[in-house]
């Protein structure tokens, strides 16, 4: 037993090493530093203030747009990959979903930076804008502004949301559908009493995967956004980086993790109802 | 049942469903061939083969999952071959219960109601439901989530969740097959109990011979897609019209022969060894054919000495008010022999080793063709 015990330890030693060097110890950084000052030269000096979080308010507009448009990618995200993911996993023949579950990974394959510019070209004046003008559709600004990031967010995350659905929609057992069908409820009525609620798991988890990241996004408002849409993350890395005012940096930081958790833990009590209460409506 | 009175009387003579040389057909592979098949009302039939023998894909076909390649399905005298499952006045209790894990017990019970348009009160299904636990067996359960449930009380849910909307066939897909053994001996007592109380037409599918024999009214036997033998569990046992049917239900011994003779009401097997064995043939076989004799292990006697083919006891298993004994003997090879306590008490046991003589009574065989 005590050995067993043991064994157990070591086993947990290198992810407890990982987690308390790589998470824990970095974020107990960044919670002193947000009480600090910001040196004469940047960087941070020792003190203990709340002038950074005053101060919170100048970064109002990276809050804001963050907050309005993760939300609002996230679902997108969602509203384009359930049925994607519906057909993927209900509809689709053998031999074609694969393929098509290979063609939803393919864009992985390259970098997000290579497939940005993809999009700054095509959303550019050389690009859709101009073809649009050639049909006659005015002359429509797209690149740089919040909806030139709601594609790239799309195009972006689109795959982390719609594996876990199809996860979770692979693995529903079809008999239930039958049993609907067979107590007198038409297909589309099954869908939103058995296919959807039973799903859910799959839609909290693909949520969260996009919406978490999303919040801490940088390169797609940076580069589609071109500096008139940024996001918090665009405000840390220019306030860490650029200005080098480490302690306001870091009083965002605990500010984005703080909105981060209240949403998180918010949704999940939203979608653990939705789904009838079961337990095992979690991150997986 | 909310149908009125005047259909049902004019709906008496009229079976409840009817397949009607109906067939299923995946690509090449036949999973049902012209089936042809009456169901009265208010029977409990069951079909009972082996795995693909067609029986589960003829009850998908009653309750609307599979739509026949040809021929037609009739409920309550209408062709139903184009009716969706929902539309089906039909329900199912299936194999591995399909229970909506979201949904509490008694959601599970309600489905069925809710779905009806116009919707019924709440409060009455409210009263339907907590009627349906009570006969089920599962008062109080309504609020419990379906994982809290034994198999048992999952299967008994099943049966309610179908129940409840007073379906003109309850249709039951192995229904059985996940329960422990003295589960499923109470569960089938409880079935036969209920569908007489509430007067259902019962459709079954087992592979099981014991759950047939002892449930149904009647049994379709079916093999590779076809149907075999339809009758009562004791015109099946006592006049197999095959070999497949005799082996399939109750156990039987086997002896393989050609015909000699063929009279009326009489037919001679010559079989290995030259024993001549005589008795009925339910379906008439030609002099010259190869058949099979079918003795019941009841029908053969065990004795010390006197007449019969003298055997070599091989084993013995003691069943209680009977014991089975396994004999050898050199032309006809092993076979089984049930004796009565009463007898082994005139007789004396025996044991392995022991030489004894098998005898049955002249006539009692039964000659069966191979299908």
């Amino acid at each position: 037993m005590q050995r067993q015990d043991l064994r157990t330890w070591l086993l947990l030693v290198p992810a407890g090493a990982w987690f308390l060097c790589m998470l824990i110890l970095p974020l107990i950084v960044v919670f002193v530093f947000a009480f600090g000052e910001r040196g004469a030269a940047g960087g941070y000096v020792p003190a203990f203030t709340f002038e950074n979080f005053a101060n919170l308010g100048a970064r109002w507009t990276a809050f804001k747009n963050t907050l309005i448009l993760a939300p609002l990618g996230t679902l997108a995200c969602l509203l384009i990959a359930y049925p994607l993911a519906y057909f993927l996993a209900l509809r689709a023949s053998a031999r074609w979903r694969t393929l098509l579950l290979i063609l939803v990974i393919v864009p992985f394959w390259t970098s997000i930076l290579i497939r940005s510019y993809a999009w700054i070209y095509l959303l550019g004046g050389q690009g859709i804008p101009s073809l649009l003008n050639a049909l006659g559709f005015g002359n429509p600004r797209l690149i740089n502004t919040p909806f030139a990031v709601l594609i790239g967010i799309v195009y972006g995350y689109l795959p982390l949301m719609v594996f876990p659905i199809y996860v979770a929609l692979e693995r529903l057992d079809k008999r239930l559908l039958e049993a609907s069908s067979d107590l007198g409820s038409p297909p589309w009525r099954s869908f939103l009493q058995v296919t959807l609620p039973l799903s859910m798991p799959g839609v909290a988890t693909g949520s969260m995967l996009v919406f978490i990241l999303l919040m801490g996004e940088f390169l797609i408002p940076a580069m589609l956004g071109g500096g008139k849409v940024f996001f918090i993350g665009n405000a840390l890395v220019d306030l860490f980086l650029q200005s080098r005012n480490w302690p306001f940096g870091a009083a965002v930081a605990v500010a984005l993790v703080v909105v981060m958790l209240v949403t998180v833990a918010a949704y999940l009590r939203f979608t653990r109802r939705w789904a009838g209460g079961r337990d095992d409506v979690s991150l997986m | 049942m909310e149908s009125n009175p005047k259909s049902v009387i004019g709906a008496r003579a009229t079976p409840i469903a009817e397949l009607r040389d109906a067939s299923k057909h995946y690509g090449a592979v036949v999973a049902a061939q012209g089936l042809n098949l009456t169901i009265r009302r208010g029977e409990f039939l069951s079909f009972l083969g082996p795995s693909g023998c067609g029986k589960t894909t003829a009850l998908r076909m009653l309750a609307g999952f599979e739509r026949p390649t040809s021929g037609e399905i009739l409920l309550d005298g209408q062709r139903v071959n184009d009716v969706p499952p929902h539309q089906r006045p039909v329900n199912m209790v299936f194999q591995h219960y399909a229970l909506f894990p979201h949904l509490t017990v008694a959601q599970n019970i309600a489905y069925g109601l809710r779905q009806r348009r116009p919707r019924p009160a709440q409060a009455e299904i409210a009263r339907a439901v907590d009627q349906a636990l009570e006969t089920v067996r599962l008062p109080g359960f309504g609020p419990r989530r379906i994982w809290e449930m034994s198999g048992g009380q999952q299967q008994r849910v099943a049966l309610a969740r179908a129940i409840v909307n007073q379906p003109k066939i309850l249709l039951l897909d192995e229904p059985m097959a996940a329960l422990d053994k003295k589960l499923r001996r109470d569960m089938q007592i409880e079935l036969q109990t209920l569908q007489r109380s509430l007067g259902i037409t019962f459709i079954l599918v087992t592979h099981d011979q014991e759950e047939a024999l002892s449930m149904s009214d009647r049994i379709c036997i079916m093999r590779g897609g076809r149907i075999v033998q339809v009758g009562s569990p004791r015109e099946l046992y006592d006049r197999p019209a095959s070999r497949y049917v005799a082996d399939f239900v109750g156990k039987s011994n086997f002896f393989p022969g050609r015909i000699a003779e063929v009279a009326a009401g009489r037919t001679v097997l010559i079989s290995a060894g030259g024993h001549r064995i005589s008795g009925l043939a339910p379906v008439e076989i030609g002099a010259g054919r190869d058949a099979a004799a079918s003795l019941r292990p009841e029908q053969i006697a065990l004795s010390r000495k006197g007449n019969g083919v003298p055997v070599t006891v091989v084993n013995r298993i003691f069943l209680g008010e009977h014991t089975e004994y396994l004999v050898r003997n050199g032309d006809l090879g092993e076979f089984l022999v049930l004796v009565s306590r009463q007898a082994e008490a005139a007789e004396g046991g025996f044991g392995p080793g022991d030489q004894a003589f098998a005898a049955w009574p002249e006539g009692t065989a039964l000659i069966l063709g191979d299908d």
